[in-house]
């Protein structure tokens, strides 16, 4: 009697340990999602400032803000898709389609609408991507494959393949000008990462997403309407495409249908998964997405500030996307959905 | 009677795959089905869940006849299905993934927002009244053991309102310790005037937590016995068909 009891003791001891030993396992891999790539951030930040001697300052701080701000506000439209599992390779193409328009809108003669009718552009053709996923059951990549070469179409046809331009542009503030010192540009960005971050870790929404891609079949079972979700998530990626582009446009104060936005998916994607969100969907989170669109934008001009030639900076991004997919593997290790 | 089946049949193509079962459930009773591989066992609990449609048959659940054309449907009469592949999604925590769909919200300005105080704060209620011991309400599910998960999917069925819970060879593939922990749970269900199905291969555990047993043989139900007044020998003589050949014999 005395020795089952020390028994059942032992063996209680055992699994708190085991169950200890768990969540201290769970609370690292949760830490590595969460600062995840910061620590490369501020890494690389200090190699190049070692490096050029002229990377931390306030001045560069803002050029690389400014430049990664696009790559932020597509990134994370695309954080939504590939938290559902999926993905959008026509953010660049919508980005191109909604700077011609707005840039268009201008010239006629309710430049009012310019900002307004780019966004709902682009919310328009994510959400016929989103349909044609959520209630056709097409495969996401295919889907915005697609819509990736048509909306190119698309875009060079509403610009009458040629660049669209206007010097005195309504809206050019966004663009070059600044609130307290920091440029527009990136004030945007931040407010969508903030907005965003809302909405995936405070908001029904949110779970719902993360439901999604976690286990479809349960989130299904539950009564999420799965469909709803999906539309959504093509539909806002969509928008911020379309919201980059006015930013893009506002930058230039012109917008090329053939040119503009083409590869732009790409540096999209990559910060996103250099971010910790899993192709596979589920797990990621906003806050990394930011951190890997300034990897993104730290690297090109850090490269640049050391005279890095061009083919090689195409080199080195790429590597380091690759060595982001190694990072995403090693992060899902033990999981069996991989 | 919670739950009642009568003359309830399913073909697939020429195969009969269920003839003519009647089967019914009591409030607050563990009802065990049990039979060899292909008896009907799995077809017979999918027409329960909504999963196959019958092609002929009533369903009765509290005495109003109903027709479910999904889950979902049998979701919310009160049905729950705890799959052998549990329906929880691994990379979220014990919390998300009762409340998966059935969140509870705070709105401000008509946004749902999570009310996450109130879901960790009911989430330790149910898995308190089930006795499941967990890591942490913010591990991920995927961490835990079969057992924690087969708690965590019995909570969610508990906070869902399910009143007949559906439990497809839960103690298959867990371990020995763990087989205890999930055959409490089932007693512990009943306690709270749950009504459990049990489908399960292992004779022992059928023993140990069911009131009646059914028994099912080439798509029909053979038998329904009360446990107390049963023994493993005449259940294993119906299942395998031995107790027919003896009384042909005879």
């Amino acid at each position: 009697m005395c020795s089952m009891k020390t028994m059942g003791a032992d063996s209680q001891i055992a699994d708190e340990k085991s169950a200890a030993a768990a969540t201290r396992k769970q609370n690292l891999h949760t830490i590595i999602q969460v600062v995840g790539m910061l620590p490369v951030l501020i890494l690389i930040c200090i190699g190049f400032e070692f490096a050029t001697g002229k990377f931390l300052t306030a001045r560069n701080i803002s050029i690389v803000m400014q430049q990664a701000s696009i790559n932020i506000v597509l990134a994370t439209g695309l954080t939504f898709v590939i938290l559902t599992g999926g993905i959008d390779l026509a953010v660049g193409a919508v980005l191109a389609v909604s700077a011609v328009t707005a840039v268009s809108m201008t010239l006629t003669g309710m430049p009012d609408l310019a900002i307004p009718l780019a966004l709902l552009v682009g919310l328009a053709l994510g959400a016929v991507n989103g349909s044609l996923i959520a209630f056709f059951r097409l495969p996401p990549f295919i889907v915005t494959l697609g819509a990736m070469t048509a909306v190119r179409g698309l875009s060079r046809l509403s610009a009458n393949d040629t660049t669209v331009f206007n010097a005195a542009l309504p809206f050019a503030w966004i663009g070059n000008s600044q609130l307290f010192g920091i440029p527009w540009m990136v004030i945007i960005a931040l407010a969508v990462v903030a907005i965003s971050w809302f909405v995936l870790r405070r908001t029904v929404l949110g779970v719902w997403i993360y439901g999604v891609g976690g286990n479809p079949d349960a989130a299904r079972l539950s009564g999420i309407k799965v469909w709803a979700v999906l539309l959504f998530v093509y539909a806002i990626s969509g928008m911020l495409a379309g919201l980059a582009g006015v930013m893009s446009a506002a930058r230039t104060l012109s917008a090329n249908g053939a040119q503009l936005g083409m590869g732009y998916e790409l540096d999209a994607i990559a910060a996103v998964i250099l971010g910790g969100t899993s192709f596979v969907g589920g797990i990621g989170s906003i806050f990394g997405t930011l951190i890997g669109a300034l990897i993104i934008a730290v690297l090109s001009n850090g490269l640049i500030l050391m005279n890095v030639s061009e083919v090689w900076q195409l080199i080195i991004k790429g590597l380091v996307i690759v060595g982001a997919v190694a990072l995403d593997r090693y992060r899902n290790k033990g999981s069996a959905r991989t | 009677m919670l739950f009642e089946m009568t003359g309830i049949t399913k073909r697939f193509g020429g195969l009969v795959a269920l003839d003519r079962v009647d089967f019914s459930v009591r409030e607050a009773e563990v009802m065990a089905i049990v039979g060899d591989n292909g008896a009907g066992k799995s077809t017979l609990i999918k027409t329960m869940s909504g999963a196959h449609a019958p092609d002929d048959g009533v369903i009765r659940m509290a005495g109003e006849a109903v027709r479910f054309r999904s889950p979902q449907d049998a979701w919310k009469s009160g049905i729950a299905t705890i799959y052998q592949e549990l329906a929880l999604a691994g990379k979220m925590t014990v919390a998300d993934n009762i409340f998966l769909g059935r969140e509870i919200k705070r709105p401000i300005l008509g946004i749902p927002f999570l009310d996450r105080a109130a879901m960790r704060k009911r989430t330790a209620e149910l898995l308190n009244q089930l006795d499941v011991h967990v890591p942490s309400l913010d591990s991920w599910v995927e961490t835990m053991s079969g057992g924690q998960r087969q708690g965590v999917a019995i909570a969610r069925a508990l906070n869902m309102d399910a009143r007949l819970i559906i439990m497809d060879e839960p103690t298959a593939a867990l371990a020995v310790a763990e087989v205890r922990k999930v055959l409490d749970f089932v007693t512990r269900l009943r306690g709270q005037g749950k009504s459990v199905v049990l489908i399960s291969h292992n004779i022992q555990d059928v023993f140990a937590v069911s009131d009646r047993i059914s028994v099912m043989r080439h798509g029909r139900r053979i038998a329904v016995r009360e446990t107390r007044t049963t023994t493993p020998e005449e259940i294993i003589g119906l299942i395998t068909g031995a107790s027919e050949v003896r009384a042909a014999a005879s």
